[in-house]
């Protein structure tokens, strides 16, 4: 398949063009690994040390390459200010991001599906327009500011789901899912919209074809027509969303773990953040970077996937 | 004429769903036009919208001369005190400053950063867009890379990135937030300007003569501008919210300057006591950002006739 050949080969450029510049802010920018270390007060001769130990002395692109040879063999280097291993950390953190994201998604899903199906049915009708209202203040409402409001209301007002916490899955799978309800769907609340619309635009456009037009004749019901017929090929921009939105999500996710107090990845980059951990900022990016190409080249293979058509069309475009 | 009008004014056809039967062209048309007509108006809400933009702008512009205590003074005697008590309109925050000064101070912040950074996006993303649709090739390609590579990362993970190296003045938070729109506008560009390079027109005065920035500045460039401006009113609601996530983190401007998000942050521990130090903001901002979607969306439904969707 030349289209995913073609695919994988610019994503793989862009992972190695973001990991090198990663690793240049974070490697060769005032400031370095040494100044952390030796602190404000360091003598140059002990910064000097503490380059040649951390081999910061030798070219950038042998620092690189042997950055990306530890990379490979799970070496993610430590964390400046607790030795700790920023693999472990990783290893640790993402599941639990992943599992926001993942939950987050699917609450999107569920929403954005019937309510795109049903603004595609009757465009411009009453339902549509409630809808695409409805949609619209969502766009509106940034995460942090939905989850505001669902703490305000639905822990502090109704008391029915904890305001911060984590558990993990050993504690049970009901205690493990309440507390990441909230964060969830403050990240589905924002995202189910971009995707309702789509899937919306694209069904309308679907509606027009001819073999819909001969479904109908045939008598079909307008339900099955709907699911059967219509949803499948208007799926392919709702799928790009999806992969685009992971991004997003990410991005999200980092603030709502901040305050639903989830372990996740986004709160050790936070944390990172706050305390110029350069290391494991750069691990966290680089990450990023990982995920954000594994995502897009999965969505390249969904194309592939929900129309044979594409790999064809696509490595003659 | 009179025809014309009274087929813009046409019932709609009795199935005007998209599973119907074909219409016949001239119901089909009268439909169009009649849904372009309806377009074309742009309504209450717009006028809405568009109120309360300029209430919040001319209450940021004119925030020193409005009476308003200092948005950084305490008042000792009414801490955390609920909306329209002891003088203050909306209430005091926990440090017993008045919420009021501090929303429409900290509405400059979010309107400077909403609208520099986009321009500054647009602006740089234009530039780049132009340069990979006028010359394509190795140029495209390399410009494509470096987009796709600057996609590959959240843009909040960016702005937490230069946070750190430049730290959080105005000016930082505007330019990298402008860093971000950059992106989109390019490939937004790109598209325009390689449906606009194979005309005839550009074809004729490269005829002429006309050197690449003669073409690029006065055939290529007036065709593809309007789109990238009504880029930037979709871009500013965006990076008011982004801001708003960026000083919810405390990452953006710094204390004491005033910002909303860094406000709702503040709030968040006195949700149950004294909700309205948070809520109040967050209601602020909220129809801030949907006022610009709105206005922002009916201007383009003005221009495309019709076809813009909400996203």
């Amino acid at each position: 398949m030349p289209y995913l050949m073609r695919r994988l080969q610019r994503l793989l450029i862009v992972l190695l063009v973001v990991t090198f510049s990663t690793f240049l802010l974070v490697s060769v920018l005032p400031g370095d690994a040494a100044y952390q270390i030796g602190g404000m007060d360091a003598s140059p001769e002990e910064i000097e040390a503490i380059r040649e130990d951390l081999g910061l002395n030798s070219p950038v692109i042998l620092r690189y390459l042997s950055w990306v040879a530890g990379l490979i063999q799970g070496d993610w280097g430590t964390s400046l200010l607790t030795g700790e291993s920023v693999w472990d950390a990783l290893v640790e953190r993402v599941p639990v991001s992943m599992q926001l994201m993942v939950m987050a998604q699917i609450m999107a899903l569920t929403l954005a599906i019937p309510a795109g199906i049903i603004g595609a049915w009757r465009p411009d009708g009453p339902a549509d327009r409630a809808l695409t209202a409805v949609g619209f203040a969502c766009v509106s409402m940034p995460g942090f500011m939905t989850a505001i409001l669902l703490i305000y209301y639905v822990s502090l007002h109704l008391g029915w789901l904890p305001a911060t916490g984590y558990e993990p899955m050993s504690a049970g799978l009901w205690a493990n899912l309440k507390p990441m309800i909230l964060p969830a769907l403050s990240l589905a609340l924002v995202e189910w919209t971009a995707l309702m619309r789509t899937l919306r635009a694209e069904m309308i456009s679907t509606l027009q074809e001819n073999y819909i037009s001969l479904a109908r004749a045939k008598g079909m019901g307008t339900l099955r027509i709907l699911l059967v017929h219509a949803l499948r090929p208007s799926g392919f921009s709702t799928i790009t969303i999806l992969g685009l939105q992971v991004a997003r999500l990410l991005g999200g996710a980092i603030i709502l773990e901040q305050i639903f107090g989830i372990p996740g990845i986004g709160r050790l980059l936070v944390h990172a953040v706050y305390t110029r951990d350069l290391v494991v900022i750069q691990g966290c990016v680089t990450f990023f970077a990982l995920t954000y190409v594994a995502v897009n080249f999965l969505v390249d293979l969904a194309y592939a996937w929900l129309d044979p058509r594409v790999r064809e069309a696509r490595s003659h475009g | 004429m009179a025809d014309l009008s009274r087929a813009e004014r046409a019932p709609r056809p009795a199935a005007p769903s998209g599973t119907a039967a074909p219409m016949d062209r001239a119901a089909r048309n009268a439909r169009a036009a009649a849904a372009h007509q309806k377009a074309r108006r742009v309504g209450p809400v717009f006028w809405i919208s568009l109120a309360w933009l300029a209430l919040v702008t001319l209450a940021a512009v004119f925030a020193d001369v409005l009476g308003l205590a200092a948005p950084d003074q305490s008042d000792w005697m009414a801490l955390k005190a609920p909306p329209g008590t002891g003088g203050h309109l909306l209430g005091t925050d926990p440090l017993g400053r008045d919420v009021l000064s501090r929303v429409i101070h900290g509405a400059r912040v979010s309107l400077t950063v909403g609208i520099t950074a986009p321009v500054i996006g647009v602006g740089l993303g234009l530039i780049l867009g132009l340069a990979a649709g006028y010359y394509r090739g190795w140029i495209d390609e390399v410009i494509g890379i470096v987009i796709d590579s600057w996609l590959a990362i959240p843009g909040l993970v960016i702005l937490l990135l230069f946070s750190v190296l430049y730290g959080g003045s105005l000016f930082m938070v505007c330019l990298s937030l402008g860093l971000l729109f950059i992106p989109s506008a390019a490939r937004i560009t790109r598209a325009a300007t390689l449906s606009c390079t194979g005309r005839e027109y550009v074809l004729a005065a490269r005829a002429l003569g006309a050197s690449d920035f003669r073409i690029i500045t006065r055939e290529v460039f007036p065709n593809i501008i309007w789109p990238l401006l009504a880029f930037v009113m979709i871009d500013i609601p965006i990076a008011i919210v982004v801001e708003g996530s960026l000083s919810f983190l405390g990452l953006s401007v710094q204390a004491p300057t005033p910002s909303w998000g860094g406000m709702i942050s503040e709030g968040r521990e006195y949700l149950e006591a004294a909700p309205h130090i948070s809520l109040i903001p967050t209601a602020v901002m909220f129809l801030t950002v949907l006022s610009f979607n709105l206005a922002g969306d009916a201007m383009r439904r003005r221009v495309s006739g019709g076809r813009g969707g909400a996203i």
